[in-house]
């Protein structure tokens, strides 16, 4: 029986429990007897810790006790990395010694009865240092840039330097050619559901109600620092309040709380305050990219060269995908690539959604878009001109590629015909309209997961999995894929995620979960039928557990990739140049779409996300001493409802047999990438002004 | 947060003898809350004046009073604020969220702290919350603080934006304190930093803002609010200009124009109202007379955009006048 759940719009089965307050968040674990814990973070940016005046806060009304690294216990802190780790350098070992290596690098943590005396605790205690300026400013000529380790092996996934034909000589030789300086400013990932884990021991086992978007890599993490078997360790999280990649690494609030449960022998809660997340908890690097482009007359591409810096800690070389679409989203025989680190004196960025290709693709396309006017052939014209027939940096063909179709579906719905090519030729009323569009796209990735399925002799089957949900839909597309497979309906499977005894699945994250986690799923419910039809029927529950991976040979042979087309329309008053989004349409190729309810609004969560790149969000250090300056939801600038029009998401047929069995491609990174650069296109187009560095802001335009 | 009694009043005199003893009152709280959630403020005593008789809306002869207590969202909702002064109801709809509107009064609106981020740092030199600790701002991140009426102890703008539209109507105060009332202009509530950037206001111990009496005139209609900001709602101003006309066969009889966003309080403009007045209307005029605006005015490191924001604002304000809002 074929039920054809796969590709139904349905609604959320978790939606009622969501909206009645039914699902539980790490901080809804409230244990019985519990402490709360408060982290005192540096003051300053650099430098080291000479004092603390524990004493008088001890003394303080609930306050069960001060944690520094004076009295912490030495944590054994074995080796431990996974691959949303950076590859190079050793974690922040917190409360281990006195060096502040950043403003807000934990420096005490206060345990006391109630949230509230913790916090006035944490508020009174009296932190003396010796400080320097750090380093902060990417612009600052004491910032050097070094080679990523990791990107110096041969057959590095995120290679330092590529090469194909010579790309600077044909960039000398090209007739027409653009060549520019692309910035981007840091972001923080900012979801609703703050950081959040509480911890409690019952002898040497731990466990931990902690917000992660990965929950078996924490069981491991923290079964490292303490030095645990990681058996020993479960880590439950059933639901997130929206994470967009914060939530990948086990950051060190959660040691910080299963230390000071450990310390007071009390369960112990721990939320990280909005501020703190603003330092504590990665963000998206800062990167300036230069990004040359060399064309002949008619507008074939004959150079690209793409150098990129992103800012990382002084401790770890966190890496992303900058220079990487560069290689394949065009065809030209030439291409060099350069992708260096700028360590600083902050903490250890992280993945934020479309990691590195968000930031790549807006220099990319941007300057692809700088190409069009200057050769005065239409952007979508010039992509089509580019179009390449196999990925030309692998030498591969594509698994599927849908780039143009994209293109052409998103034009149709948008009215790209409108539009008149001349910048500054658009007005409504006295305002300068202006369109533009850019390409998409973003690796389809796929990771081994493990799944269970059980099958209850009421007719009703349970599936378990490690996974997460921060918020896509997960709990309802992966139901779908499982009563797919098992022919059942929807209302007679019940799917349970987030807790790390069940079978593992890798990182919530990195678009991979549906190719991923779906595949184990679906491998899962066809191993526990087979089981089904093998025993004989005895009333009771059938059981089975699989595993499933993308084949090696297949993935050998292709280069396998979403793509998309997003485009914007934006209007811009020229007297005190407030700029604002007035439609945006995407069309994506991401391969077969399990629910599309599901799938238009995680498209237009990730525009939104664009949004908020292209035209607000941008955290700034004070170079004196490393702080955030606009760590505050008033302050620093995420859109709001009255700054989000209308947005269409659609999707393009596209049957990949290559990817996986479900022939998914993913779709949650995809969808924020290329925004920026639509944006920053239509902006240009409105006024004539182009503007390269992100946010870009009224003070940008002002002098058009 | 530390610690604090709440006591609630039923009468006006029972608030005002609360509050000469050195008790601080809370209305909707917006920014008082906030602000104790943070420790930078830290009153010890409120005084709950929330139940008080001081949220009417009425017509007085030509005059529009507005009790201290009414909320913003029920000010700009009033059918007469709407035709009568529409300037009053714009800045009130442009000046916080829907959540917030619905909460905050108008006697605290005007009373509301700065939104210099320095301000809420404790681990952060800031006059005006530590007198005489540095400024963190001057030498720091200022993008967003003021260009006129600033002093080498503070540049923090005021972040009100009803005030704005108070000021250029000449709107006037009714307070009362142990020596009973008086009244004085909206404007002159306001103080410049100078060398004691904690004090804001001109109240004295103990006095309770009653209402604010908006009187109406022929350029009340004619009248808008701009604000420009890089997102849509739920930002400070970057400016912001309120600016009033009245035209007379073709000519300009009284102008009217106050700034935000730029001043260390709400900033009236005298010199360019004076300089509108006899004029035909038009971009020109505006222009001209907008460049006065920036007499005194002294940029930050962050904010030399204000210079060419500024002018831009009001010349467009001064436009929008004669289009409907």
């Amino acid at each position: 029986m074929t039920t054809n759940v796969i590709g139904n719009p349905l609604p959320r089965v978790d939606g009622r429990a969501k909206v009645t307050g039914a699902a539980r968040y790490a901080a809804d674990f409230n244990q019985g007897g519990q402490a709360y814990a408060v982290i005192v973070g540096a003051t300053v940016g650099l430098g080291r810790v000479t004092g603390i005046e524990t004493a008088p806060v001890e003394k303080m009304p609930g306050v069960v006790a001060v944690i520094t690294h004076r009295n912490a216990p030495r944590l054994p802190y074995a080796p431990h990395k996974s691959y949303i780790d950076p590859a190079t350098g050793e974690r922040l070992h917190v409360l281990q010694d006195d060096q502040v290596r950043f403003y807000g690098q934990p420096v005490a943590i206060v345990v006391a009865d109630t949230l509230d005396q913790a916090e006035r605790a944490a508020a009174a205690l009296r932190v003396s240092y010796t400080a320097e300026r750090p380093l902060v400013d990417p612009a600052d000529p004491k910032a050097r840039p070094v080679v990523p380790e990791a990107g110096k092996q041969p057959d590095a996934r995120l290679p330092a330097d590529t090469a194909r034909g010579n790309a600077d000589s044909a960039l000398a030789d090209a007739p027409v050619k653009v060549d520019a300086i692309y910035e981007i400013a840091r972001e923080n990932h900012n979801p609703m559901e703050p950081h959040a884990t509480v911890a409690a021991w019952n002898g040497n086992r731990l466990t931990l109600w902690s917000k992660s978007q990965f929950v078996v890599n924490e069981q491991a993490e923290i079964a490292a620092v303490f030095g645990l078997p990681p058996e020993n360790v479960q880590v439950i999280c059933p639901f997130i309040g929206g994470a967009f990649g914060t939530s990948l690494r086990t950051w060190p609030h959660v040691t910080l709380a299963a230390m000071a449960a450990r310390q007071v022998e009390r369960p112990v809660k721990l939320v990280l305050t909005r501020k703190q997340m603003f330092f504590m908890t990665g963000h998206r690097p800062r990167t300036l990219q230069r990004m040359a482009l060399g064309a002949t007359a008619d507008g074939k591409l004959t150079s690209i060269v793409h150098e990129g810096t992103g800012e990382t800690s002084r401790y770890e070389e966190f890496m992303e995908a900058l220079t990487s679409v560069t290689t394949f989203l065009y065809s030209t025989p030439n291409v060099r690539t350069r992708y260096r680190l700028l360590p600083l004196d902050i903490g250890t960025p992280n993945h934020m959604r479309g990691p590195g290709e968000a930031s790549g693709v807006f220099a990319l396309e941007c300057a692809v878009d700088e190409l069009s006017y200057k050769l005065g052939i239409d952007p979508i014209d010039l992509r089509r001109r580019n179009e390449p027939a196999i990925d030309e940096g692998e030498n591969k063909p594509f698994s599927s590629r849908s780039l143009m179709k994209c293109h052409d579906l998103a034009a149709e719905r948008f009215g790209w015909s409108r539009r008149l090519p001349v910048p500054r030729s658009m007005r409504d009323g006295r305002l300068l309209v202006g369109m533009g569009m850019a390409s998409a796209s973003y690796p389809a990735f796929h990771a081994p997961a493990n799944a269970r399925a059980r099958l209850l002799p009421d007719g009703t089957a349970e599936v378990e999995v490690a996974a997460s949900d921060m918020g896509p839909g997960t709990y309802t597309s992966m139901t779908q894929v499982a009563a797919e497979t098992l022919g059942l309906p929807v209302e007679r499977v019940r799917l349970s995620l987030g807790r790390s005894d069940y079978p593992p699945a890798p990182s919530h994250g990195g678009s991979w979960t549906m190719a991923s986690v779906g595949s184990a799923i679906r491998a899962a419910c066809m191993a526990v039928q087979e089981e089904a039809a093998r025993r004989p029927q005895d009333g009771r529950p059938v059981e089975a557990t699989a595993s499933a991976q993308r084949d090696p040979d297949v993935a050998a042979r292709f280069s396998m990739h979403s793509f998309g087309a997003v485009f914007a329309e934006v209007a811009v008053d020229p007297d005190v140049g407030t700029i604002r989004l007035r439609r945006a349409v995407g069309a994506y190729g991401i391969g077969r779409v399990v629910n599309p309810r599901l799938a238009r609004s995680q498209c237009i969560g990730g525009m939104i996300g664009g949004i908020g790149m292209a035209l607000m969000e941008r955290t700034v250090l004070d170079p004196r001493d490393g702080r955030p300056v606009n760590a505050h939801m008033a302050d620093y600038l995420l859109p709001v409802n009255l700054d989000i029009p209308q947005l269409e998401a659609h999707f393009v047929e596209e049957i990949d047999p290559h990817v996986n069995a479900l022939g998914v491609k993913g779709l949650g990174e995809i969808a924020l990438v290329g925004m920026a650069p639509a944006i920053a296109n239509a902006v240009f187009h409105a006024t004539g002004k182009r503007v390269r560095s992100l946010p870009i802001r009224i003070e940008d335009v002002l002098s058009v | 947060m530390l610690p604090f009694t709440l006591e609630k009043v039923t009468s006006v005199q029972a608030a005002i003898a609360a509050a000469s003893s050195g008790r601080r009152f809370i209305a909707g709280g917006t920014t008082l809350i906030d602000l104790m959630r943070e420790e930078v403020e830290q009153p010890a005593h409120l005084v709950d004046i929330n139940t008080l008789p001081l949220s009417e809306i009425r017509i007085e002869g030509s005059d529009l009073v507005i009790g201290a207590l009414a909320r913003m969202a029920d000010v700009a909702a009033h059918s007469d604020v709407q035709r009568l002064h529409p300037l009053v109801a714009e800045s009130l709809i442009e000046g916080a969220s829907p959540q917030l509107r619905n909460m905050a009064s108008i006697g605290g609106n005007l009373l509301q702290r700065v939104r210099c981020p320095y301000f809420r740092m404790h681990d952060a030199p800031c006059n005006k919350r530590t007198p005489n600790s540095g400024c963190a701002a001057i030498e720091g991140l200022n993008a967003g603080h003021a260009i006129l009426g600033t002093s080498d102890h503070c540049v923090a703008t005021h972040p009100s934006d009803v005030a704005v539209a108070l000021v250029a109507l000449d709107a006037t105060m009714q307070v009362r304190g142990p020596r009973g009332e008086r009244s004085f202009p909206v404007e002159e509530l306001f103080r410049l930093p100078g060398d004691t950037p904690h004090l804001e206001h001109t109240l004295l111990p103990g006095e309770l803002i009653l209402a604010v009496r908006v009187p109406g005139g022929p350029s009340s209609r004619r009248a808008r609010y701009l604000k420009v900001r890089d997102r849509a709602s739920y930002e400070f101003a970057l400016v912001s200009a309120a600016a009033a006309l009245d035209v007379e066969d073709g000519v300009i009889r009284q102008a009217r124009l106050a700034v935000g966003g730029v001043g260390t309080r709400p900033w009236r403009l005298r010199m360019v109202e004076k300089a509108l007045i006899g004029k035909a209307p038009d971009r020109k005029i505006f222009e001209t007379a907008a460049r006065l605006a920036l007499e005194g005015a002294r940029p930050l490191s962050g904010n030399h955009y204000k210079l060419e924001l500024l002018p831009r604002t009001i010349v467009r304000a001064f436009e929008m006048t004669g289009e409907a809002a």
